[in-house]
């Protein structure tokens, strides 16, 4: 295999660079895991129930009360068209969040797949795709979703799709990388001599050893789809509004941010700290994997 | 360069080039596979009638055999003819000629900016010394790297600009209008590079031959530049790409929140629009610089580590 | 100069380890050098030898803590030394030496830019100098072509050339001391050999020595004075003579019977502590090994002709081999002459490209593996890296229960599983312990537990031991002695130590670039070689008994 582009895509990279030459991180717990577990747990509770945090509509304008700053009644101010921004924020991770895990769940799925296939196949049938997955991954991410967008029209399933397939090669190559060593393994090769199958062989220490770290994969990649689908949603691309989606949410304070920066930054503020949160939990889980802990 | 130093670059630039023309048929089977017809698309609000259509089928070469209207494009591509915009009428070289010099400008000097950082913060972080120092600008850069890079941009808009008049608030004049849009895309960039380049230097600081450097007497500071840097950079390079695609993805955007004229324009126009080939043209173009940008961190592999000169 | 040039006196080293812990490496330890004296510390891993050398030229690391009721280098103190006066004496009073110079030199650096670092660091010569300065040096090490080999990098030089390079630039400075640590560990008996004379050579002139080994064999012949390390302390000091042959301390003594070689053939190298502690009589601490019977006309394997190409190069040039019923059989090779492309070609993970395989009687070659299945499990393997060879998510019950006979039910199974590893010495603690949280030895032990779990016609042994400590093999070989006798299984023995093998073989193989260039009962092959290759192998080899 030629090393014409890299192996390990940049985002996921350090979940790939496996170091055990670094000493292991010292036991217990750490505060900064904790505030994110704690912050996913609220973005959660807000995407399934969004009404115990916030129980207003978040369509409700009050034109009385317009680009009003943060006090006690409007937490978070209120927008352009005096709707309340802490609602919306709440009732946007619903949104944000099944877009981002929608599209990962593609990525990781067809991921999976091709490159398992690619992994395992003839030496030709797996040039041929890695070769693909090269020229499907020398399209920026951004620019490939604009052109699926550009084919099937903006809205919210194109940008789920379109997030997803932007995401596939990476996936893929990694999953494919994986397989290899697996199948190079000493355990793989020693396994011969319990006298298994080759399916059996594949069954049983090949795939799990493959599958194993994907959710860690998973969890970074959901940081990777949430953080596309507000760049995208920013330029209009996403759901429409008055949807409050945060990318969405983020397009339309913009207009306002002299008077009001609050309609911006702060649905901002949440997608960041979902992301950062997710890859702390995501790095957690892969020192975990690699034995670097516990 | 010798002979046998010359057949990895060749085979790099083969892959390269590989790589390129499946990415161009793919954009070429995107344009098959778009909604609508061609033709419509290119009557537009215009006049309709059978012999207009018949004239454009003509004139665009709709009449030829796909696969000769598939090398026909593939001839262009190579000659650097990118097509026509349906909407503009123009030649898509034309409409990018025009507006690829502020987005190059601005990806240029971000990008250097962002390597720059990196290797800052990298290096006086690396290793055991100064753990406070470390934690600190570790945090920063998981921050930098997980915030939407629009988000950057509205943020330093809003305080420098805004509240502070520091900086033009929009436009592409000067230098000056230049900083902001390039630290916004810079900042995510140095805070991936950051990460990777520390581990990677963290790693390389473990190796035996550092020890033997040190056992020589040789300065810490020399030590980690003229030894360990080098090994660390490898993988950072690898990482260019992938950066590279970051780039154009942010700048794009970052040029909407900035208000620079630029691609970003040009794609989103098109983009509503439904104009096909400018879309393609500005795609297959970044992914013909991406994998220029490879093949080069490829070569430059080469140049940094010998033990990869060998076929 | 008055004093001797290293003086240490009761030298601690902690490490500050996760959880506020410290890790006490080095436990008050007592070390002098004097100028032109070669000193040696022998121990394994863990003993503290290591971060002692690297304590006298400050590099103990950023977490260790020394302190000491004495330190002087070159009659200076150094206690208290900052980083500034630390330079100073590296490389220029004391140089060091590391093992396997792949990785000690800067693999992005030719090997001239990595001795030109010293004259450079130190202002030894001017820059227009240097380079005459460093071909000088590369001759004084016996590099050939020195103009060449400066220009190249690490990876275009051999082992021996590479290893010759680093002490090039380590005796660059000119430093009074050499601290060697593990110089010729990753390298072939013969480039051993070649490293050693070299080694001898400097301190001829007059340079004084410090080595540190695991293997004593290794030091006896060069040291004026041997330290014995364990666990942080020394336990026995003195003239290697003295050492070999009286040796005082129990550890000592054990450490000296569990080196295999020709004379330990037919009894235990472990000797249990209370009998060490006891006797002093080399002879009355022997415990023979069960005897065995071995059938070398009843084959188990037979291998003919086999031929194994890779492009143009042949890598196995028609190797024969059989392996009879019971017997052990040792190949013999420096690395790079085939040995472990024959294991796999035996194994029947590589198609050979000339050749026949019969194992059990049944074509084994050029047969699909669907064929070879039934007979699978008659055939084990025990490599070098057993941590490898276990598939990361099992716990040690399901490792050695994959090779089981099934189905059992769970608990019948446990119990097989329990009673085999028990056959290895492990307990039934280790059952639900993940190979990751055991030592090197134990994880030997599960592989072969899992090996013999199917009762196989032959294992074949690639380098079991080479990467134990040699107490650790001593278990392993007595352990692999006994099974033997018990089950009556045939062993390959595959090893690059000629003392293993002379221990453990009915019969050897030596091979040389991809053939079998001698054979026979390993009496006669090592007492009388025939062929000039084993005859340099034998003569290269550092022998405990070639001392006194």
């Amino acid at each position: 295999m030629t090393v014409t582009l890299p192996e390990s895509p940049g985002l996921l990279a350090p979940a790939l660079t496996s170091t055990p030459a670094r000493p292991a991180r010292r036991r217990g717990v750490r505060p900064g895991l904790v505030v994110a577990g704690a912050y996913l747990a609220l973005v959660l509770l807000a995407a399934a129930w969004p009404e115990l945090i916030a129980p207003g509509d978040p369509l409700a304008a009050d034109p009385l009360r317009v680009l009003a700053p943060p006090d006690a009644t409007h937490w978070f101010g209120t927008d352009h068209l005096g709707r309340d921004v802490w609602t919306r924020v709440v009732h946007g991770a619903r949104h944000s969040l099944a877009i981002g895990a929608a599209a990962t769940g593609i990525a990781v799925t067809a991921g999976v797949l091709v490159g398992l296939l690619a992994g395992l196949a003839h030496r030709l049938a797996d040039e041929a795709l890695s070769r693909s997955l090269d020229a499907l991954s020398a399209f920026p991410m951004l620019l490939l979703a604009l052109l699926f967008i550009a084919i099937v029209g903006p809205g919210t399933a194109s940008l789920t799709i379109a997030i997803g397939i932007a995401l596939l090669p990476h996936l893929a190559r990694v999953v494919r990388a994986q397989t290899l060593l697996v199948r190079r393994a000493g355990y793989v090769e020693q396994a011969v001599a319990f006298g298994l199958s080759r399916p059996r062989l594949v069954l049983r220490h090949v795939l799990p050893n493959v599958v194993g770290p994907i959710p860690v994969l998973a969890v970074i990649g959901l940081g990777d789809a949430i953080l596309a689908a507000s760049g995208l949603s920013f330029l209009g691309m996403g759901p429409q509004p008055p949807s409050p989606e945060w990318g969405a949410m983020l397009s339309e304070g913009r207009n306002y941010l002299r008077v009001a920066w609050w309609g911006t930054i702060l649905p901002g503020v949440a997608v960041t700290l979902t992301v950062i949160s997710l890859t702390v939990l995501g790095r957690r889980l892969q020192r975990r994997f690699d034995g670097r802990e516990d | 360069m010798s002979g046998a130093t010359l057949r990895p670059v060749l085979r790099r630039v083969a892959a390269g080039l590989l790589v390129l023309w499946i990415a161009a048929t793919a954009a070429y089977l995107a344009l098959l596979a778009a909604p609508g017809d061609i033709v419509d698309s290119i009557v537009g609000e215009g006049p309709d009638t059978p012999e207009i259509r018949a004239e454009i089928m003509r004139e665009w070469g709709l009449d030829r055999p796909a696969l000769v209207q598939y090398l026909d494009y593939l001839w262009r591509l190579a000659g650097g003819d990118l097509g026509r915009s349906y909407l503009l009428q123009r030649p898509v070289a034309e409409v990018i000629g025009e507006q690829v010099g502020p987005t190059f400008t601005l990806a240029a000097a971000a990008a250097a900016l962002g390597v720059l950082l990196a290797l800052l913060a990298a290096l006086t972080t690396a290793g055991p010394r100064r753990p406070w120092l470390r934690r600190g600008v570790s945090t920063v850069e998981l921050v930098l790297v997980s915030t939407p890079a629009f988000l950057i941009g509205i943020v330093l808009l809003s305080v420098l600009s805004f509240r502070f008049g520091l900086f033009p608030v929009s436009g592409d004049q000067g230098l000056a209008a230049l900083v902001l849009p390039a630290v916004t895309l810079a900042l995510p960039i140095a805070g991936l590079l950051a990460q990777v380049l520390r581990d990677s230097l963290d790693r390389a600081l473990e190796e035996p031959f550092v020890l033997t450097a040190r056992a020589r007497g040789v300065v810490e500071r020399v030590v980690l530049l003229r030894h360990v840097l080098r090994h660390a950079l490898l993988p950072v390079v690898t990482l260019a790409g992938w950066q590279f695609s970051l780039l154009i993805g942010s700048t794009i955007i970052v040029e909407q929140v900035f208000g620079r004229p630029g691609l970003g324009q040009v794609v989103l126009n098109a983009v509503t629009s439904g104009d096909m080939p400018v879309v393609l043209a500005v795609v297959t173009l970044s992914a013909a610089v991406y994998v220029a940008v490879n093949t080069l961190a490829d070569l430059a592999y080469l140049l940094v580590d010998p033990r990869l000169r060998r076929s | 100069m008055a004093g001797p040039l290293v003086d240490v006196a009761d030298l601690h080293v902690d490490f500050a380890a996760p959880g506020g812990r410290t890790v006490a490496a080095v436990r008050g330890v007592d070390l002098t050098v004097e100028a032109g004296e070669c000193v040696a510390i022998v121990g394994e891993s863990g003993s503290g030898k290591s971060v002692t050398a690297r304590t006298l030229v400050g590099l103990a690391g950023p977490t260790a803590t020394v302190r000491a009721a004495r330190l002087d280098l070159a009659g200076v103190d150094v206690r208290g030394h900052r980083p500034r006066d630390w330079r100073r004496i590296r490389g220029r009073v004391a140089g060091l030496v590391l093992q396997d110079a792949l990785v000690s030199l800067d693999p992005l650096r030719t090997v001239g830019a990595e001795i030109d670092e010293v004259l450079r660091t130190h202002d030894i010569a001017s820059r227009r100098e240097r380079p005459a300065r460093v071909t000088r040096l590369l001759t004084e090490v016996h590099v050939p072509e020195p103009e060449l080999r400066a220009r190249q990098y690490p990876h275009q030089l051999s082992g021996g050339l590479r290893q010759r390079a680093l002490i090039a630039s380590a005796i660059a400075g000119e430093p009074s001391l050499l601290i060697a640590d593990e110089p010729t560990t990753a390298l072939d008996v013969t480039v051993q050999a070649q490293v050693l004379r070299l080694l001898a050579e400097r301190r001829a002139a007059g340079s004084a020595l410090l080595l540190i080994s695991h293997d004593l064999a290794v030091v006896a012949r060069l040291a004026d004075r041997v330290l014995v390390m364990r666990a942080g302390e020394v336990v026995e000091q003195g003239p290697p003579r003295q050492l070999l042959h009286a040796p005082r301390h129990p550890y000592t003594r054990q450490l000296l019977d569990a080196v295999p070689s020709a004379s330990s053939r037919g009894r235990r190298l472990a000797t249990p502590a209370r009998l060490s502690v006891e006797c002093t009589v080399p002879a009355l601490r022997r415990i023979a090994l069960p005897t065995r019977t071995a059938a070398a006309d009843d084959p188990v394997i037979e291998a003919d002709g086999l031929v194994k190409r890779y492009g143009s190069r042949e890598v196995v040039r028609g190797v024969s081999i059989t392996v009879g019923r019971g017997e052990t059989v040792g190949l013999v090779g420096e690395s790079g002459s085939g040995k472990t492309t024959v294991a796999q070609l035996l194994f029947g993970l590589l198609p050979a490209d000339a050749g026949t395989v019969r194992f059990a009687g049944q074509p084994w070659s050029g047969v699909p593996e669907r064929r070879r299945r039934p007979l699978r499990r008659r055939l084990q393997l025990i490599s070098q890296d057993p941590l490898g060879s276990f598939d990361p998510r099992y716990r040690v019950e399901r490792i050695v229960a994959e090779n089981l006979d099934r189905p059992a039910g769970r608990a019948q199974r446990r119990d097989r599983v329990a009673e085999l590893l028990d056959r290895v010495g492990l307990g039934p603690d280790v059952l639900d312990r993940h190979p990751r949280q055991l030592s090197g030895g134990q994880r030997q032990r599960v592989a072969i537990a899992r090996a013999i779990a199917c009762r196989p016609a032959l294992i074949i042994c690639d380098e079991p031991v080479s990467a134990l400590d040699v107490s650790v093999q001593a278990h392993v070989l007595d352990l692999l002695a006994d099974i033997q006798a018990a089950d009556g299984t045939a062993l390959l023995f595959i090893s690059h130590d000629l003392g293993v093998v002379h221990h453990l073989s009915d019969r050897v193989l030596v091979m040389h670039d991809g053939a079998v260039v001698e054979q026979g009962p390993v009496g006669d092959v090592f007492t009388h070689p025939r062929h000039d290759y084993t005859r340099s192998l034998l003569a290269a080899l550092p022998t405990l008994t070639a001392v006194g």
